[in-house]
């Protein structure tokens, strides 16, 4: 029967998924078990820190700029609208500091370092360096996983915030430079809508949990790939499929518990 | 990649990101103008307030000199009960009396105080008795509407 089929597909597929979190939720506890190790072997960190956080950083300072410059653009034709475009400043700000600054960010991340790290413990694991670890009694979560995991949670929350400093230029120069806007009000009015705590510190949680989420995601699809040149690319893309969602569903939830109410 | 190279980079990697979080928190974000010296409570009752928010700004002769703190409807008066922290560099005086006002024709309302003549100053915990509220636009038509109707019938 197609139908009993078509629902054994439905139920396969679910218990898969549901599997599969459980899995790299146990890899999560499994790296943070092993990660005083890496905290005691700083260097390594400090290695994975320049590949994912100081490589990633001319694509989010590009990225931030243009989307401040576009936000700037966009934001001045609406609010000419209602003869308020000297709150183009907190529309910008607000708009960069709460949303795009941490999901843009962790999107570009995602695509930039995870889909990068997936590939290198992929590729480890095909060539059996991982194994070779294991037969020197090296635990392999605690010297190749927890160092790149830490690096990622580090680097996320920096790399938002400069995405987040570089667009406000980017709208001010379009806004203030290019447009006119009155330099006074576009500072002074986004001062006074943005509050610390509120907006700039809940983005930076924001950007905290995306940069643990990515690299979980990343680290897990690398570790649990099959060790095939077609296992690996799968991997790879899966890596940015399965954390670009999660990223922009989870802001929904994040927005949802923070924002509400204001 | 050489050692010290490397730690460089980061080093760079993260005073950049420090820097820009401190540029969002005090160019962008509202801490370069937080009040850091000390203030003292005062509260006012108005009958409406408006759009008032926490945190709007209090102003005397257009300077900042505080912000509302906390607003609750009084049970016994009806009445809104504004909190409000004042820097403690500024005093006024007793009969201070303070109004709704808004900035601009759309803009942020906040509160204005007008200095009285009275030798004694107002202390934390005081209450200021004179106050204007805000000023609503669909009671402003109301009496328009109800003025002129008052003159056609004359």
């Amino acid at each position: 029967m197609p139908a009993a089929r078509a629902i054994r597909e439905i139920g396969h597929r679910a218990i898969n998924a549901v599997w599969r979190i459980g899995m790299a939720t146990r890899f999560f506890v499994l790296i943070l078990m092993y990660s005083g190790n890496s905290f005691r072997r700083f260097h390594l960190i400090i290695k994975e820190l320049f590949s994912t956080g100081v490589m990633s950083l001319i694509i989010i300072i590009v990225a931030g700029l243009f989307v401040g410059m576009v936000l700037g653009l966009q934001g001045y034709e609406t609010l000419k609208r209602y003869g308020s475009e000297s709150a183009l400043g907190v529309m910008v700000a607000l708009g960069l500091v709460r949303e795009l600054g941490p999901v843009v960010a962790a999107l570009l991340f995602a695509s930039r370092a995870g889909s990068a790290m997936t590939a290198e413990i992929g590729l480890m694991k095909a060539t059996e360096q991982i194994s070779a670890m294991e037969m020197m009694a090296v635990n392999p979560i605690a010297r190749i996983v927890a160092p790149r995991f830490w690096a990622g949670v580090i680097s996320m929350p920096f790399l938002a915030a400069m995405f987040s400093a570089v667009g406000v230029f980017g709208g001010y120069f379009v806004g203030v430079v290019q447009i006119g806007v009155d330099e006074g009000s576009f500072w002074s009015q986004m001062q006074a809508a943005v509050d610390f705590r509120e907006d700039i510190m809940n983005g930076v949680l924001k950007s905290f949990v995306f940069g643990t989420v990515v690299t979980v995601i990343a680290l897990y699809e690398g570790y649990d790939a099959p060790p095939t040149a077609e296992g690996v690319s799968g991997a790879t893309t899966r890596t940015v499929v399965t954390s670009s969602l999660a990223i922009l569903m989870l802001d929904f939830i994040l927005t949802a518990i923070m924002f509400r109410g204001n | 990649m050489e050692r010290t190279t490397l730690d460089l980079w980061v080093g760079i990697f993260v005073v950049g990101g420090i820097a820009a979080l401190v540029m969002l928190a005090m160019k962008v974000g509202n801490l370069g103008t937080y009040n850091v010296s000390e203030s003292y409570q005062v509260h006012a009752y108005f009958s409406n307030i408006g759009g008032l928010k926490p945190k709007a700004s209090i102003k005397s002769a257009g300077v900042l000199v505080g912000r509302v703190t906390d607003i609750t409807l009084d049970m016994d008066r009806y009445e809104a009960k504004v909190l409000m922290s004042l820097d403690s560099r500024y005093h006024f005086s007793k009969d201070t009396s303070a109004k709704i006002l808004t900035s601009g024709l759309l803009g942020e309302q906040y509160i204005g105080l007008e200095v009285g003549g009275e030798e004694e100053m107002l202390k934390s915990g005081d209450e200021m008795t004179m106050t204007q509220s805000a000023v609503v636009l669909e009671d402003l038509i109301g009496k328009f509407l109800f003025s002129k109707a008052q003159e056609s019938a004359n």
